[in-house]
C-alpha cells in the first residue's frame, strides 16, 4: 500500500504568470475556480477562507508570498477533526513559459508523524470522558 | 516512527474495519464506552467467542485496549489513534485537485 505524502500536478497554462497569479491569490480568482466564495488577507500570516455553496469552508494560513511565482498555504487536513493539529502545505510555484506559464501545486504532509506532544493530547482526549465523570462523580460523592 | 510503519498500521485499521461484527464491536465501544467481552456478547448479535477472537484482533491492530483486570473481567476501550494514522490515508486520496485545476484553466480561458 503507497502512502502517499504528497500529491503534485504541473499545469501548463495559455497565461502569464500574472493573470495566473491573480486566479490564485485574490478573492475574485479563489472564489470563483475553488471555492464559491472567498476572503483573502493577502500577507504571509494573513489568512484566506474559502465557502462553497455545499457548507463547507477552509481557512488557509498563508506562508510564502512571492508575487508572482510562490504562493503557499496551510491548511486543515481533510477528514481530521477541526481540533487536530495537523495541517498540510500547498505551494503553487508559477514559472513563465513562453507567453504562458508552468503552474506546479505540491500539497505535502499527508503522512505526518504523530509527534509526541500531539500523542499526548490525543492521549488526553481519549481517557477525557472517563476521568472528567470520574471528577463529576467524585465531586457530587463529597457533596453528598 | 518510520512511513513502512505508518503504512502497516493504517494496513490492520483498514483489515479490522473489513469485518462487520469488528465495526459493530468498535461501534458499541465508541458509543457506550469500556466494556468487557461479556458486556460486548449481551449487546450484539455475536457470540462471547466469537467477540473475544475479534477484540484480541483488535487489540493487535492498537484500535482497542484492554484494561488490567481479573480475567473474565477485562474491559476493553478503544484507541483511536491508530484510526488517525488511516484517516491520513483516506486525507490524501480524497484530497481533490484534479476538479479545481481544470476549473482554473477554465477560469483563465
Amino acid at each position: 500500500m503507497a502512502f502517499p505524502d504528497r500529491i503534485e500536478r504541473t499545469l501548463e497554462l495559455a497565461h502569464p504568470p500574472e493573470r495566473v497569479w491573480a486566479a490564485l491569490t485574490t478573492a475574485e480568482g479563489l472564489g470563483t475556480w475553488f471555492g464559491n466564495r472567498a476572503e483573502v488577507d493577502l500577507r504571509v500570516g494573513g489568512q484566506a477562507t474559502l465557502a462553497w455553496d455545499s457548507g463547507d469552508t477552509a481557512t488557509l494560513t498563508i506562508e510564502r508570498l512571492e508575487p508572482p511565482h510562490v504562493f503557499g498555504y496551510t491548511w486543515p487536513v481533510y477528514g481530521l477533526p477541526d481540533s487536530d493539529p495537523r495541517r498540510t502545505y500547498v505551494e503553487f510555484t508559477l514559472e513563465p513559459s513562453g507567453t504562458g506559464t508552468t503552474l506546479t501545486m505540491v500539497e505535502s504532509g499527508f503522512a505526518q508523524l504523530p509527534d509526541a506532544e500531539h500523542k499526548a493530547a490525543f492521549s488526553g482526549n481519549t481517557g477525557g470522558w472517563t476521568n472528567e465523570l470520574g471528577e463529576l462523580v467524585a465531586y457530587l460523592d463529597g457533596q453528598a | 516512527m518510520d512511513k513502512p510503519d505508518l503504512e502497516a498500521v493504517a494496513q490492520e485499521v483498514f483489515a479490522a474495519l473489513a469485518d462487520p461484527s469488528r465495526r459493530g464491536i468498535l461501534a458499541a465501544l465508541a458509543a457506550g464506552g469500556p466494556a468487557t467481552a461479556t458486556d460486548l456478547a449481551a449487546r450484539l448479535p455475536i457470540t462471547r467467542q466469537a467477540i473475544a477472537k475479534h477484540l484480541a484482533l483488535l487489540a493487535e491492530a492498537g484500535l482497542v485496549v484492554a484494561e488490567p483486570g481479573e480475567r473474565r473481567r477485562i474491559r476493553y476501550r478503544l484507541d483511536s489513534a491508530p484510526m488517525k494514522v488511516a484517516q491520513q490515508f483516506l486525507a490524501a486520496l480524497a484530497r481533490d485537485w484534479d476538479g479545481p485545476l481544470a476549473a482554473l484553466r477554465e477560469h483563465l480561458t
